[in-house]
């Protein structure tokens, strides 16, 4: 974990308000981990006051590229971010994926803009593993496929894809994953994560849910980011220092 | 060659290297903000808020951010005083930086239960009874906002320790300058003000709060004018050491508070943004105590000139 100030190298728009924002740092780089998220300060002043916190998206060489969309004041700023720009940014935070048990097939599962942490995901895993990508959105302009692969893509009007959320989608599909040994890996809008957590609970999939909650620090010490958990003895989990990734078993959406 | 600035204070016996101190709730246990900056050149820590018994903290969500400012109603979560001592102490203590702790407490019986158990510790310099916690049912501002309550609390909790006390105020009030006195009167060494502010946001589309708990404790840069009229206020009626908290941000911020009336200042919010913001800040007054040929950091308490 470090704070740091590091040049943009990039941003680009790659779809109706989703950006891509490349950063420069060889020592984050190094030690950045799918799953993980970085407390990014948007700008210098104090509004917005807090950092906000961003799901790595990829890591190629020294340079860490970050998905967004604009929907607030804050990432409005950032998407006005130009090459050159130094961006106060803190982290990695946060556990990362488990991507160690024993699989042969890593199913990545995500809604909206929950497609964000992928990319780097399949990077790291993609020549081990076989994967497969179930994506899901409102509308196709919701649809995020960046370095997806082997994708299939549901919308709820229909605009894309099959017609429905992606959790229709995925059971729809399970006889391709459930020939083999299987984990899915799943980030998206809580109503998604809740569904697609009775679905594998119920089947006894082994899956791994990366959470969002509003935080300030992103580190432990403001406590603002509690997660029920299914454990009595500790009811509540830090969603920015044990999570964002919770196993599918272990928290309460 | 150039005098150093004796940056060390004494707020009622408690003894600082310099008026920096790390406000309680936004240091957690001293652990995860070690990662970011060097404590043992900070003032003091103050503790989360520990309580006789664990407390499991409200429902999320606890925070929202406002303009310049944060709403947050965490619920005094914390681990209870058994593994506070067990488990929070020895790390506390390698820090190697001036230790006060805070206690919340949702009866007299249990901050006094609190202290005596805790006095025995040596590490702990000194202790912050927090009165005025704006987000728990029992206790907190029920007590903050009842002046012969603060009275007792300040009275008996003086009985059980002869550490230095300091009562946390909350400025839910109109006169917190009676509070200060009632606090002097029964034997505490210092206030700290203030606390957060009371404050609620909705969600315009769903008509929904904000935060689960409705109402949430407002801090940051947006409640810092507030804080320093009632420094101010404290300052010039009471005759009591006052260590100022609200939207400290940077060195001048802290200036600031300083000239108001404060002896010594807290920094909460920033520590989330700026983990690092007490040392930045340390360097910050050197310098302009250095610039206005200050020699002693504490000849800027009460400085005003209201002409």
């Amino acid at each position: 974990m470090q704070i740091l100030k590091i040049p943009v190298v990039g941003i680009e728009q790659i779809q109706a308000d989703v950006f891509l924002l490349k950063l420069k740092s060889k020592d984050l780089a190094e030690i950045t981990k799918p799953g993980q998220f970085y407390n990014i300060k948007v700008s210098e002043s104090n509004f917005p006051l807090l950092r906000r916190p961003f799901s790595i998206c990829d890591v190629e060489d020294d340079t860490l590229t970050f998905m967004f969309d604009v929907h607030g004041e804050g990432t409005k700023l950032l998407s006005q971010k130009v090459v050159g720009d130094l961006v106060d940014i803190l982290g990695p935070l946060g556990n990362g994926f488990n991507f160690q048990d024993d699989f042969e097939t890593a199913v990545i599962v995500a809604g909206g803009l929950g497609s964000a942490p992928f990319p780097f995901l399949i990077r790291t895993i993609g020549n081990d593993k076989k994967v497969l990508s179930f994506i899901g959105g409102r509308s196709e302009k919701n649809v995020i496929t960046w370095r997806l692969i082997n994708s299939k893509i549901a919308t709820d009007d229909g605009s894309s894809g099959f017609i429905g959320n992606v959790v229709q989608l995925l059971k729809e599909n399970e006889n391709i994953f459930l020939e083999s040994k299987c984990k899915i890996f799943s980030c998206g809008p809580n109503p998604m994560l809740k569904a697609l957590q009775e679905y594998c609970l119920e089947n006894d999939i082994n899956c791994e849910l990366s959470t969002e909650c509003a935080m300030a620090c992103g580190f432990g010490i403001c406590q603002g980011c509690p997660i029920e958990t299914t454990n009595k003895n500790e009811p509540y989990k830090l969603v920015c220092k044990d999570g964002p990734v919770f196993n599918a078993k272990d928290i309460v959406i | 060659m150039k005098k150093t600035v004796d940056l060390s204070v004494n707020i009622g016996g408690l003894k600082l290297q310099n008026p920096v101190m790390l406000a309680s709730g936004t240091v957690g246990y001293g652990n995860e903000i070690s990662n970011f900056t060097d404590l043992s050149k900070i003032g003091a820590i103050i503790t989360k808020s520990v309580s006789l018994n664990p407390r499991k903290g409200n429902p999320p969500q606890r925070i929202v951010e406002t303009p310049s400012g944060m709403l947050n109603a965490i619920g005094l979560a914390n681990v209870g005083l058994e593994l506070f001592i067990k488990e929070k102490i020895p790390f506390l203590k390698e820090v190697n930086s001036t230790l006060v702790c805070n206690i919340a407490a949702s009866s007299i019986e249990e901050y006094v239960e609190c202290t005596k158990t805790l006095d025995s510790e040596d590490s702990i310099k000194g202790f912050e009874i927090n009165v005025s916690c704006p987000n728990v049912k029992e206790g907190g501002l029920i007590f903050g906002n009842d002046i012969s309550n603060v009275g007792k609390i300040t009275e008996k909790v003086r009985a059980a320790t002869s550490k230095p006390i300091i009562i946390k105020l909350s400025p839910n009030t109109t006169n917190i300058s009676e509070f200060a006195k009632v606090v002097k009167l029964e034997g505490g060494n210092a206030v700290s003000a203030i606390n957060t502010l009371v404050g609620a946001a909705f969600n315009i589309w769903n008509k929904s709060p904000k935060i689960k708990n409705i109402t949430g404790g407002l801090s940051g840069p947006a409640i810092k004018p507030v804080a320093i009229a009632k420094v101010l206020e404290i300052s010039r009626n009471v005759n009591i050491p006052i260590i100022g908290i609200g939207g400290i941000m940077d060195w001048k911020d802290a200036v600031e508070f300083m000239i108001a009336g404060s002896s010594a200042f807290q920094i909460g919010t920033v520590n989330f943004i700026n983990p690092n913001s007490g040392i930045e800040i340390i360097e910050g007054l050197k310098s302009y105590c250095e610039q206005m040929n200050i020699n002693k950091i504490s000849e800027l308490t009460a400085s005003y000139k209201l002409s």
